[in-house]
C-alpha cells in the first residue's frame, strides 16, 4: 500500500519538471523577447537590455531556466506588467473563486448524477433507462457558454431571480455573492451531468452482469443491498477518475463560463492577460491551473484504492 | 421424500421466445447429489438457476413448477423467496475470480447471510465464521477476514466460496460448475471438500458439470440435457454403462480413453527437439529507477521428441509448461539451455525451419485475426513461398480445408462465424499447411466441448499418422493427453519431475506429484474400477 | 452492404447531421443567400422571418443565415485540419511507442502523460497566447491539444493487438515483423481510432467555438458560431435569437457527432458482421 502510494507520487515529479520546462519553453517561445514584451513598445534600448541583464537573459539557456524555477519554487512569479501588482497573491485570489465554482459543480453534478445513473443502469432497457441516455447525450452536446447564455437569459435577465453581471455581486459578499455563483454552478453541473451519468451507467450495467452481483443475491441480500454494497463501490471507480479528468478540464475551461457570467475568476484573469500581452499573468495561471490538475489527478489516483484494493498491491 | 421436485420447468429467452430449457423435470432426494449434464448451451446453468429466480433479465420462467420443501418458489412473491436465498438454498459458481466482490473483505462477504438470516451479531458471525475457515484449513483466519478476494488463488477463494456459503447450513445447494476454472488437482480439493461439508449438513447438492468423469465421481443420479430437454436421467452408474440415448452414447463415447496401445511402431526414431537445460525468465515489472529481478519460470529442462512422436506435456497451470512450447517457437526468449532442431542448435531466422516448427494456440477465439477471411488465414502461410502461384496456392487451401474436415464454403467466412469447434480447425489448417516437421500443440482442445474435443483430438492424430510431423501436446488435462500421446513427460513448477512412455506414466507413475495428479484425475476408468472413493453422502 | 441496416436510429441521425455539415461546407457559398460580411444597417437586428433575412440579422445587419452557414465551412474545416494534425501527430508517436516499445516507448510516454497533464483548451489557450488568434494558429494549437490523447489511445491499442495470439501466430508462420504490423496489427487498430477521431471532431468544434467565444479563436469579422455568440452577448437582452441560433448550430452538430460515433464504434465491431 506505502508503496503504491510512494510509486505514484513519484510519478509524478517527472511530470512536474516537463510541465515547468514546457512553460519556461513556451514563454521564451514569444515573438521577441520577454523583456521587450514586459517593457512594452515605448520601451528604449537600453531600458531592455539593463533588463534583459537583471532578468538573466543573457545567460544560456539551461541556466535561465534554473534561475526561474528558483524563483517559481519560492513563490516569485513576477509582477504584472498592466497593474504592477504581484502576480501570486492575485492568482491565489482569483483563484479560490474559480475552485469554489467548479468543485461546487462537480459535488452537485456527482450527487444528482450517480444514484440516477445507477437506477438507469439497475431497470436497464426500461423507458427511465432510455430517457436517462437520452437526457445525457444530449447535455453531452451543449457548450457550456451557450447553455450559460441561455440560463443568464432566462433566469437573470426574464425572471430576474439573480445578478447578470457577476462581478458586482461578487463584490458585495453574503447572500448576493452566492446568488452571483449558483448560475455558473447550474451551467457546470448540468454540462458534466451528461459525462457522470453515462460513466456511472455504463459501469455499472458491466458491474451487474458481474458473477458476484448474482451471488450477493443468491445470498437472499435485498436490492438496495446489493446495489449499494456491492454495486455502487466497484462501479465508481471508473467514475471516480472520470471525476479528477472532469475537475482539471473544467479549470483548464472555465475562463469561458467565468466569460459568461463576469465572475472574475483564475480563467478570466488568464484571457484578459492574454488580451493585454501581460506574459507574466499568463505564465503564472497556466502552470498554477496546470500544477493543480497534476496534483489534482495524485490525490484521486491515491484514494482509487479505497473503490478497488486490487490496484494497491 | 423429496426435497426439490422440478415439474415441466420452461424458461424463455428474449422477446421471440426461444425455449432455452424445454419441460425439464427432475426429483431430489434430502441430502443426496444430482447432477445436471450438459454441453454449453443445454441450457443446464439457466435451468439452475431459475430455482432461485436469477436468470439474466432477458430470461423469463414461462411454466413449470418448482417445489421446494412444499412451496412453489416459480410462484412466491421475491420477498419471501430472497429469505430461501442464501438461507435454506445456497449457490456456488463457475468463476472463483469474479464472483467475489472485488472491493469488500472477505469476512464482510462471509458474514452477510449469517446476519441477514439468523440475525447474528458481527463478534458471534466473526466466531462462527473463523471456526469454518478452520474447518477448510484455511492459514490463518483471523487474517483472512480482513484480506480481499485478490489475495487468494482461484482455488482459495472457490474453498471461501463454499465455507461462505455453507455457513448458513442450507438444505439444499447448487453448485454451478464449481472447479471447471480450476487445475486438476484443486478440482480434486474443492469437490471432495464440498462434498464433506454437503454430507457434514445433511445438505443436498444439484451439481451442474460438463464434465462425465466429475460426475460419475460424485453424484448418485444423473439429468442429461441437450438443447434445453432432459434426454436421460437415472442412476449415474447405470446411465454412464449403459446409455440408451443416441446423445448420451456420444457423450460418453467422447470420454478420454486410452487409444488401443501398439499402433505405433516401437522402433527408435531420430530425435527432431531437443531441450537442453532450458530456461526462460521472465522481466520482472518495470521500475522507473533501477531493475526489478527476473522471475524464471522454467528451471533447466530436458527434453525429446522424436520424428513423429507425440510428447504429451502435463502439469499445473503456471507449472511454465506453456513456457516451452512457446519457447521453441521462438516466441519467448530463452535465458539458459539451448534448444536443437535435427540436431543443430535451432535458427527460426532461416526459413526453411521457420516453416517447419508451428504451434495451435489453445484458444481459437483470439488465434484467428478477426478481419481475415478462412482463406485468407488458412493461405497466409503459404504467401511465404515464393514458387507457389496464386492458383497452386488455392488448390493447396483447398486440400488442406478437406483433410481437417472443414466445408469449403467455410473459407470465405470470418472467424466469429464459425464454431470454436471449426475455428481449431482452422488454426489446425493453418498450422500444417505448410508439411511442417514439428507442431506445438498448446492446450489446442480446453477450450472446446466434450464432443468436439475428441473430434479435434482424432483430428490431430489422423493428420499426424498422415503426415508424420513430430507434436508437443501440452495439456493440464490428462484424459486428452491419454488419448493422443506417445509418450509424456510431467513438469511442476518448471521442472519435468517424470518422463516416460504413456503406459508406463498412466499405469506406473514413479514420481509423487504424478501419482497425485493421476489419483485426483476424473478418468472415467478410475472412477468405474473403485479407485475413488464412494460419494461422501452415500 | 448491410452497414445501413445496422446504424441504428442514432446512427441515422448522426450520419445526416455530418452529411448536411460537408454539404454546407463544400457548397455554402452557393447556399448562402448573402455575403456573410456585407453590411446592410437598414437590416440592423432584425428579427426572424423577415423578408430577405430568413433568420434575421445581427447588430450590422450581417444576414444571420449566411454567417451561420459560412460558420458552418469554417468549423468543419479547421475541426478537419486539426483531426488530421492530430491523428498525425498522434498515430506516427504512438506508433513508434507500440512498435519499438523500450526506451522509445518511455521517452514518448512520459512525454505524453505531461502532455496530458495541461487540460486540453489550456494548452491551446497557451499556445494561442504565443502565437497571436488566427485559424492557422488555432488549427496547430489545438492540434497539439489532441495529439496527445491519440498517442495514448494509439499507443495502448498497438501495444494490446500485438500480444493478441493471432499477431503471433503471424510470427510463427515466418512472416516478418514489418508485415506481421501491416497485415495483422494496423488493420485492427483502425477500429478503435475511427471512433476516437470522430469523438475528436466533436471535442474540436466545442473547443473552437469555446476559444472563438472568448476571442482568441477565429477573428472576426469571418464568422465563426463562436465569435457570433460573442458578438452577441452585449445584446442579448435585445436580441436573444443571436444568441439561440448559433448554439443551436453547435449543439445539433455536436449531437449528431456524438450519436455518429457511438453507431461508428458499434458498426466498426467485425463480431457484429452478420
Amino acid at each position: 500500500m506505502i508503496r503504491f502510494l510512494v510509486g505514484r507520487l513519484a510519478m509524478a515529479v517527472p511530470t512536474l519538471i516537463i510541465i515547468s520546462i514546457a512553460v519556461f519553453l513556451m514563454m521564451r517561445a514569444i515573438p521577441g523577447d520577454p523583456a521587450t514584451a514586459m517593457l512594452g513598445d515605448l520601451a528604449t534600448p537600453e531600458m531592455i537590455a539593463r533588463l534583459k541583464a537583471r532578468m538573466g537573459l543573457d545567460q544560456p539557456l539551461p541556466v535561465q531556466y534554473f534561475v526561474w524555477l528558483g524563483d517559481i519554487l519560492t513563490g516569485d512569479f513576477g509582477r504584472s506588467i498592466s497593474t504592477g501588482d504581484l502576480v501570486l497573491p492575485l492568482m491565489l485570489e482569483r483563484f479560490q473563486i474559480s475552485a469554489l465554482i467548479v468543485v461546487t459543480a462537480v459535488f452537485l453534478a456527482s450527487a444528482v448524477a450517480i444514484p440516477l445513473g445507477m437506477f438507469a443502469a439497475w431497470r436497464q432497457g426500461s423507458a427511465w433507462d432510455l430517457s436517462t441516455v437520452a437526457v445525457s447525450t444530449f447535455l453531452l452536446s451543449l457548450p457550456s457558454f451557450w447553455l450559460g447564455l441561455i440560463i443568464l437569459m432566462i433566469f437573470g435577465l426574464r425572471l430576474g431571480w439573480f445578478p447578470v453581471l457577476g462581478t458586482i455581486g461578487m463584490s458585495e459578499g453574503g447572500w448576493t455573492k452566492i446568488a452571483a455563483l449558483i448560475m455558473p454552478v447550474l451551467t457546470l453541473l448540468l454540462i458534466e451531468m451528461g459525462a457522470i451519468l453515462r460513466m456511472i451507467r455504463a459501469s455499472t450495467i458491466e458491474v451487474l452482469r458481474q458473477e458476484y452481483i448474482t451471488h450477493a443475491r443468491a445470498k437472499g441480500l435485498s436490492e438496495w443491498t446489493v446495489m449499494w454494497r456491492h454495486a455502487f463501490r466497484n462501479a465508481f471507480a471508473p467514475t471516480w477518475t472520470l471525476i479528477g479528468l472532469i475537475l482539471g478540464a473544467l479549470l483548464g475551461g472555465i475562463a469561458v463560463v467565468e466569460t459568461v457570467f463576469t465572475i472574475p475568476g483564475l480563467g478570466r484573469l488568464l484571457v484578459q492577460a492574454i488580451y493585454t500581452r501581460d506574459y507574466p499573468v499568463v505564465q503564472g495561471c497556466i502552470l498554477m491551473i496546470a500544477v493543480t490538475y497534476v496534483l489534482l489527478n495524485l490525490l484521486i489516483d491515491m484514494l482509487y484504492p479505497v473503490f478497488d484494493p486490487k490496484v494497491a498491491r | 421424500m423429496t426435497l426439490l421436485s422440478v415439474q415441466d420447468l420452461t424458461v424463455e429467452a428474449g422477446a421471440a421466445q426461444v425455449q432455452v430449457v424445454r419441460r425439464l423435470s427432475f426429483d431430489l432426494e434430502p441430502g443426496k447429489i444430482l447432477a445436471l449434464v450438459g454441453e454449453s448451451g443445454s441450457g443446464k446453468t439457466m435451468a439452475a438457476r431459475s430455482i432461485l429466480g436469477l436468470m439474466p433479465p432477458q430470461l423469463k420462467l414461462a411454466a413449470g413448477r418448482l417445489e421446494f420443501d412444499g412451496i412453489d418458489l416459480a410462484a412466491l412473491p421475491a420477498k419471501e423467496l430472497s429469505r430461501i436465498r442464501g438461507a435454506r438454498i445456497g449457490m456456488i459458481f463457475q468463476e472463483p475470480m469474479t464472483s467475489l466482490n472485488p472491493a469488500l473483505p472477505i469476512g464482510r462477504q462471509m458474514e452477510e447471510a449469517l446476519r441477514l438470516h439468523l440475525g447474528l451479531s458481527r463478534a458471534e458471525c466473526r466466531r462462527k465464521i473463523v471456526t469454518m475457515l478452520e474447518r477448510i484449513k484455511m492459514p490463518d483466519p483471523q487474517a483472512c477476514l480482513r484480506a480481499y478476494p485478490h489475495e487468494f488463488s482461484g482455488g482459495m477463494r472457490q474453498r471461501i466460496m463454499i465455507a461462505s456459503v455453507m455457513l448458513t447450513k442450507p438444505a439444499l445447494l447448487i453448485a454451478d460448475e464449481p472447479t471447471t476454472a480450476l487445475d486438476t488437482l484443486i478440482q480434486h480439493d474443492v469437490l471432495n471438500l464440498m462434498t464433506e461439508l454437503a454430507a457434514e449438513n445433511g445438505t443436498a447438492v444439484l451439481l451442474i458439470s460438463h464434465d462425465l468423469g466429475m460426475v460419475a465421481r460424485y453424484a448418485e443420479d444423473v439429468v442429461v440435457m441437450k438443447n434445453g430437454e432432459a434426454v436421460e436421467r437415472g442412476k449415474t452408474r447405470t446411465v454412464l454403462a449403459t446409455p440408451s440415448h443416441p446423445y448420451t452414447q456420444k457423450l460418453v463415447d467422447a470420454l478420454p480413453r486410452r487409444s488401443e496401445g501398439g499402433d505405433r511402431d516401437e522402433t527408435p526414431r531420430k530425435p527432431l527437439v531437443q531441450l537442453d537445460a532450458v530456461r526462460v525468465a521472465y522481466p520482472g515489472p518495470t521500475r522507473l529507477i533501477g531493475k526489478s529481478e527476473p522471475k524464471e519460470v522454467v528451471h533447466g529442462v530436458d527434453l525429446t521428441i522424436a520424428e513423429g512422436e507425440t510428447l504429451g506435456l502435463v502439469g499445473a497451470s503456471g507449472s511454465g509448461k506453456t513456457t516451452i512450447g512457446r519457447a521453441i517457437v521462438g516466441l519467448e526468449t530463452v535465458s539458459g539451455g539451448g534448444i536443437r532442431f535435427r540436431g543443430q542448435p535451432i535458427d527460426l531466422t532461416d526459413p526453411a525451419t521457420r516453416s517447419d516448427v508451428q504451434i495451435i494456440f489453445q484458444d481459437p477465439f483470439s488465434s484467428l485475426d478477426p478481419r481475415q477471411r478462412i482463406a485468407e488465414i488458412i493461405g497466409e502461410p503459404l504467401k511465404l513461398d515464393r514458387q507457389l502461384t496464386v492458383r497452386a496456392r488455392r488448390d493447396r487451401v483447398r486440400d488442406v480445408c478437406d483433410e481437417v474436415g472443414l466445408p469449403q464454403e467455410f473459407l470465405s467466412r470470418l472467424p466469429h462465424q464459425l464454431s470454436g469447434g471449426q475455428r481449431q480447425r482452422v488454426a489446425i489448417a493453418r498450422a500444417i499447411v505448410r508439411c511442417p516437421a514439428f507442431v506445438v500443440a498448446d492446450e489446442p482442445v480446453s477450450a472446446l466441448d466434450m464432443t468436439v474435443q475428441k473430434q479435434i483430438l482424432a483430428l490431430i492424430r489422423e493428420l499426424q499418422d498422415r503426415h508424420g510431423f513430430g507434436c508437443l501436446f501440452i495439456s493440464h488435462d490428462l484424459g486428452a493427453v491419454e488419448q493422443v500421446a506417445d509418450r509424456v513427460a510431467v513438469i511442476e513448477a518448471g521442472n519435468i519431475v517424470e518422463v516416460g512412455r504413456r503406459d508406463d506414466i498412466f499405469d506406473r507413475p514413479q514420481a509423487d506429484y504424478t501419482k497425485r495428479l493421476l489419483d485426483a484425475a476424473m478418468l472415467l476408468s478410475r472412477s468405474f474400477a473403485g479407485a475413488a472413493p464412494a460419494p461422501a453422502s452415500a | 452492404m448491410n452497414i445501413l441496416s445496422r446504424m441504428g436510429i442514432g446512427g441515422w441521425i448522426g450520419g445526416a447531421v455530418a452529411l448536411a455539415l460537408v454539404v454546407l461546407a463544400v457548397a455554402g457559398s452557393w447556399i448562402a443567400p448573402h455575403d456573410p460580411v456585407a453590411l446592410d444597417l437598414r437590416a440592423r437586428f432584425a428579427a426572424p422571418g423577415t423578408a430577405g433575412h430568413l433568420l434575421g440579422a445581427d447588430e450590422f445587419g450581417r444576414d444571420i443565415l449566411s454567417r451561420l452557414i459560412y460558420g458552418a465551412r469554417v468549423s468543419i474545416l479547421i475541426a478537419i485540419f486539426t483531426v488530421m494534425q492530430a491523428m498525425l501527430v498522434g498515430l506516427t508517436l504512438g506508433i513508434l511507442a507500440g512498435y519499438f516499445r523500450g526506451w522509445t516507448d518511455r521517452v514518448i510516454s512520459v512525454l505524453n502523460d505531461s502532455a496530458l497533464a495541461f487540460p486540453g483548451l489550456l494548452l491551446a489557450l497557451g499556445i494561442m497566447a504565443v502565437v497571436g488568434a488566427s485559424a492557422t494558429a488555432m488549427v496547430i494549437a489545438l492540434g497539439f491539444a489532441f495529439a496527445p490523447a491519440v498517442v495514448r489511445v494509439t499507443r495502448a491499442t498497438v501495444m494490446s493487438i500485438r500480444e493478441k495470439e493471432f499477431v503471433e501466430a503471424s510470427r510463427v508462420i515466418g512472416n516478418a515483423e514489418g508485415i506481421t504490423m501491416w497485415r495483422h496489427v494496423m488493420p485492427n487498430c483502425i477500429a478503435p481510432l475511427t471512433v476516437l477521431a470522430t469523438g475528436m471532431f466533436g471535442w474540436v468544434i466545442l473547443a473552437e467555438s469555446a476559444l472563438s467565444f472568448l476571442g482568441l479563436g477565429v477573428p472576426p469579422p469571418a464568422p465563426s458560431w463562436g465569435n457570433m455568440l460573442a458578438a452577441a452577448r452585449p445584446f442579448i437582452q435585445d436580441a436573444p435569437f443571436l444568441i439561440v441560433l448559433p448554439g443551436i448550430c453547435i449543439s445539433v452538430t455536436l449531437l449528431g457527432v456524438n450519436l455518429l460515433g457511438d453507431a461508428l464504434r458499434d458498426i466498426m465491431d467485425p463480431r457484429m458482421q452478420k
